[in-house]
């Protein structure tokens, strides 16, 4: 087990440099010059050289990710030339705003699929495993933009039960629902199709496997023979979906966000690619792969945990 | 054993059963009768698609939600499993009813403590707490002679060997002690030394539990050991039942004589006797057949058995077939009589394959296997080497290295003197000329190309037959020579039967007319009738065109026919090697005898079986001195252990790696009796 870890975190740092590379290479060699949008078209071209010069950008693309990856590391993530503010602070406040949002999402929605997804396969076939499935496909297909307007316009501009804009909530649970319950609905969507579907076919087919016959044949009442002998088995798969989704929850969240004017990090990149901010942009971004490699890792360690071949083999 | 006791366990009674595909019922068993009296074993046996497993799982009333029973009682003393409630169906689960599949990998949860899996059944049935529970199912672990069970009861399914995993099956199946044991295919897939075992376990368990079995298996070998009678279906019918003794001698229904000649006897050989086959294919599910259900094949048939369908026929008191002409079924005379068997092409002296002290290691350090430990192969043209062994014993990744699929770590292989060590850098003309045959049709055919463009291709690439009318008249050739009819090339692998798939795959292979090629397995997955044929075929193509063959399998009665020479291997190494002959008989090494005496036969007559100590070592970690020193019935002392043994040269060219001196080996092995010599030949 210690040594599948250590594996897993392994890989996951190497994994960590790739990206953190990618990132900056990405984002420095995206048209436009820095100085130039900072400055203005008005500026002189020796004005331009000068900043460029101050910033480091002149220097060779490695030579600058080595020196900007070292301060990344020693927490020391510059100033925004566009906004003037320090970067670190704002981008982990944001952050911290996107996960409220997305745990908020996560923490009602993968419940309900995981049921409804079970159900789903234990009626398989039936009118239940039908509606669920169908409304599942249904709900992936909704952009979010479509989902999160029309949750706007009945919810809130015409029935008046929530704001417009939401803001990041204090810890009153009517407040969390009240700022968080629209915005989560389009996300909501999109992971009740995923997740429910991946834990309906896990479902299904262990319910078809050989162990679940001789549990049956064992004499055991239906009730044991899926609590104890196809869940087990059937929510492996769900659990490395979760992860995935997590990541997609954290940085695909730009959509909602501007929707409902929320102060995140999808919000915050977006800004900040479309204003050129390099200093805001790349660290926010390799936050979001953070956080979906730390996802990743924590579904790796939790299959371990409940698959004795993963955790025995290593 | 007595006869039926009194009151059966078991009755079935005209059980009907059909599927339903695409709305059309389907009829998988028709009206099939028969009673399993107290402690009584009947065996059921038939191939594949016969409506077996069917029938053992309408016992257990698990059939699949397509399945409708149409008709028919399955009373389990005074009451009728198939309309049991479902909570009474509960209780007899498990507690009075119990069953053992095929495949004890993929029968236990793979999540659960295998301890914990069985304590379940005395939780539930028993009422016991957990720890008694628990205790208990140590208890019965050590009863199906698990050494240290109380540690194997911590350990999950994958920690253990198959034969353990089945140890398991039967600990948690008979936990309860029940009336009826369901056995489907226990020892399939099992290695021929663990299915022994497990058939010794069954015998055992059979003495101490006095539970009624049903033993459900396409083996005829293994049902005539296990079991007192026997009941042979066909196309959903019941169509001979029996004692077994009797049943296997002097079988009544033509389709039981012809199953029972398709089998390679021990004794057979490709040079002498041309194996029996069954002309024509089982008649498609769900087919109207208006006499009897054998009528197309049989040699016997006259036109009342078209029109009008026979009842089961007594023979005498405890035997009957269903078969008009049942007084007739003696005198009917083999089928391969009167064909000649293809001359063999002429072995000659030139080697065409040759590997030298060849190693295969996965993994590195210390954790490094060995799966092929330093082994020396030597193939003459026209010569068939029979690569013999159990899982693990590395034959599987020795043929690997040779056809080029992996690389071997240590070593040279040489082929028609070509250097062919490192597989991806053979050259065309290397893989043309060795060819593989896999033991899974299934997989090895691409399913979206026809039969036609699949042999086309072969063809083109192999042969490098380009143009079209050359490759036309190439394609005829070549399916003519496997036996495929023109209207075969035209559809998709899938629509073929598993016999028809495997002469596409072996026409494949030969398409670039190969100087060797190498067989795996190549009829495990196939019936015994169509295996007959299969043999039949490959023998002819070897022997027309000059082919050498290495031809791995499993079963010893198959490379015994086949095989001019045979290598059996041991943990990564070879440990005897000789002409079959002299690797069959007396002197041979320790293992090779064991081996031998683990086949099931048709011999009624029982026989000292010898028995091995212990599971298979890991290959990771071999023993000292002799591999084989932790299981050898012939163990000798602190020699085996410390020291390698040699070669010793026996008669007639056979090698065998054992300290025992020949001369000696041979007086132990001819006093004990001797399972090789004793070539059954019941059916004549």
């Amino acid at each position: 087990m210690g040594r599948y870890i250590l594996k897993r975190l392994g890989l996951s740092l190497i994994t960590l440099v790739i990206v953190s590379f990618t990132v900056f290479a990405a984002a420095e060699v995206l048209p436009g010059d820095v100085a130039r949008t900072v400055l203005g078209p008005y500026a002189s071209q020796q004005q331009v050289d000068q900043l460029n010069h101050k910033l480091g950008t002149d220097q060779p693309l490695v030579k600058r990710y080595l020196t900007w990856a070292g301060d990344f590391v020693k927490g020391d993530w510059g100033t925004s030339p566009i906004l003037n503010v320090p970067v670190r602070p704002l981008v982990l406040d944001r952050l911290k705003n996107s996960l409220i949002l997305a745990g908020f999402a996560l923490l009602l929605i993968v419940p309900i699929s995981v049921l409804l997804g079970v159900l789903a396969a234990l009626n398989y076939g039936g009118a239940a495993d039908r509606i669920i499935t169908i409304t599942g496909l249904s709900f992936v297909a909704l952009p979010e933009f479509v989902v999160g307007t029309f949750v706007i316009v009945v919810f809130a501009v015409q029935l008046g039960w929530f704001p417009t804009s939401s803001s990041v909530p204090d810890a009153n649970p009517v407040d969390i629902f009240k700022q968080l319950l629209l915005p989560s609905i389009p996300l909501m969507f999109v992971l009740f199709g995923y997740i429910s579907r991946m834990a309906r076919v896990g479902t299904v087919e262990s319910l078809r496997s050989n162990y679940t016959r001789t549990a049956v044949l064992k004499g055991l009442p239906r009730r044991q023979v899926v609590g104890r002998h196809v869940l087990r088995n059937s929510l492996l798969p769900t659990i490395t979906v979760v992860s995935v989704q997590v990541g997609y929850l954290v940085g695909g969240l730009v959509v909602v966000e501007t929707l409902f004017s929320y102060p995140g990090i999808g919000q915050l990149i977006l800004n900040a690619a479309v204003s050129h901010d390099l200093p805001v942009l790349e660290p926010a971004v390799l936050m979001i792969a953070i956080i979906y490699l730390v996802a990743n890792f924590v579904a790796d360690v939790l299959v371990a945990v409940l698959n004795p071949r993963v955790r025995l083999a290593t | 054993m007595s006869a039926v006791a009194e009151q059966a366990a078991v009755r079935i009674q005209g059980l009907t059963v059909s599927y339903r595909r695409r709305r059309k019922l389907l009829r998988v068993l028709n009206d099939v009768s028969f009673e399993i009296g107290h402690g009584e074993a009947y065996g059921l046996v038939g191939e594949s698609g016969c409506g077996k497993t069917t029938a053992a799982m309408a016992l257990m009333r698990y059939l699949p939600d397509n399945a409708v029973v149409d008709g028919g009682r399955i009373m389990f003393g005074d009451e009728d499993v198939l309309t049991a409630s479902d909570s009474t169906l509960r209780k007899w689960r498990g507690e009075r009813m119990a069953m053992v599949y095929q495949d004890p990998g993929s029968a236990l949860n793979p999540s659960i403590k295998v301890g914990e899996q069985i304590a379940e059944v005395y939780r539930f049935h028993k009422h016991l707490g957990k720890s008694d529970a628990l205790a208990a199912a140590i208890e019965m672990l050590s009863t199906v002679q698990i050494s240290a069970p109380d540690r194997v009861a911590r350990r999950y399914p994958h920690e253990l060997s198959g034969g353990q995993q089945q140890r398991v099956m039967f600990a948690m199946a008979l936990a309860t002690d029940p009336d009826l044991l369901v056995l489907d295919e226990p020892t399939t897939g099992l290695d021929a030394t663990v299915e022994a075992e497990v058939l010794d376990l069954v015998e055992q368990l059979r003495a101490q539990f006095n539970t009624s079995i049903l033993f459900v298996s396409h083996n005829l070998g293994i049902v005539a050991r296990v079991c007192e009678r026997v009941g042979v279906l066909y196309a959903g019918r019941l169509i001979e039942q029996g004692p077994a003794q009797e049943l296997f001698q002097s079988p009544r229904h033509p389709y039981t004589l012809a199953l029972l000649r398709c089998m390679p006897r021990l004794g057979m050989r490709k040079d002498t006797d041309r194996l029996d086959s069954i002309a024509g294919s089982l008649p498609p599910l769900g087919a109207e057949i208006a006499g009897c259900v054998y009528a197309d094949r049989c040699p016997i048939a006259r036109d009342r058995c078209r029109n009008e369908p026979p009842q089961i026929e007594p023979v005498n008191e405890r035997h009957g077939a269903r078969c008009f002409y049942h007084e007739q079924v003696p005198g009917i005379p083999p089928q391969a009589q009167g064909i000649e068997q293809v001359p063999a092409a002429a072995v000659e002296q030139e080697a065409l394959l040759e590997v030298e002290q060849l190693v295969k290691a996965y993994g590195s350090g210390t954790n490094a296997l060995l799966a092929v430990a330093g082994v020396d192969v030597h193939v003459a043209r026209g010569e068939v080497l029979g690569l013999v062994g159990e899982s693990g014993s590395g034959k599987t990744s020795l043929a690997k290295c040779i056809v080029g699929l992996i690389d071997p770590t240590e070593g040279t292989i040489e082929f028609e003197h070509m250097n062919v060590t490192k597989g991806r850098s053979r050259g065309r003309e290397a893989r043309r000329r060795l060819q593989m045959v896999f033991q899974n049709p299934d997989n090895a055919l691409n399913p979206s190309h026809t039969v036609g463009s699949i042999l086309r291709r072969s063809l083109q690439l192999l042969a490098g037959v380009r143009s079209k009318r050359q490759q036309d008249a190439e394609l005829e050739a070549l399916t003519r020579s496997v036996r495929l009819e023109p209207r075969h090339l035209d559809v998709r692998p899938s629509s073929l039967s598993g016999g028809l798939k495997q002469r596409v795959a072996i026409a494949r292979s030969f398409a670039g007319k190969p100087s060797m090629v190498l067989c795996d397995e190549p009829t495990s997955a196939l019936d015994v009738s169509v295996q007959a044929a299969i043999l039949n075929l490959l023998v002819d193509l070897q022997r027309r065109e000059g082919v050498s063959y290495v031809f791995i399998s499993h079963d010893l009665a198959v490379v015994r026919y086949v095989a001019d020479r045979i290598a059996v291997m041991y943990l990564g190494q070879i440990v005897d090697v000789g002409p079959s002959e002299a690797v069959f008989s007396a002197p041979h090494h320790p293992y090779t005898e064991a081996l031998l005496s683990a086949i099931p036969t048709l011999d009624i007559e029982a026989k000292a079986r010898i028995k091995l100590r212990g599971t298979l070592p890991s290959p990771s970690d071999p023993p000292s001195g002799c591999r084989f020193h932790t299981r050898c019935p012939r163990y000798l002392g602190d020699i085996c252990k410390t020291e390698e043994p040699p070669w010793q040269e026996s008669t007639g060219g056979q090698t065998y790696r054992c300290h025992i001196a020949p001369v000696e080996l041979q007086r132990l092995q001819t006093q004990d009796a001797d399972a090789a010599d004793a070539a059954g030949d019941p059916v004549g």
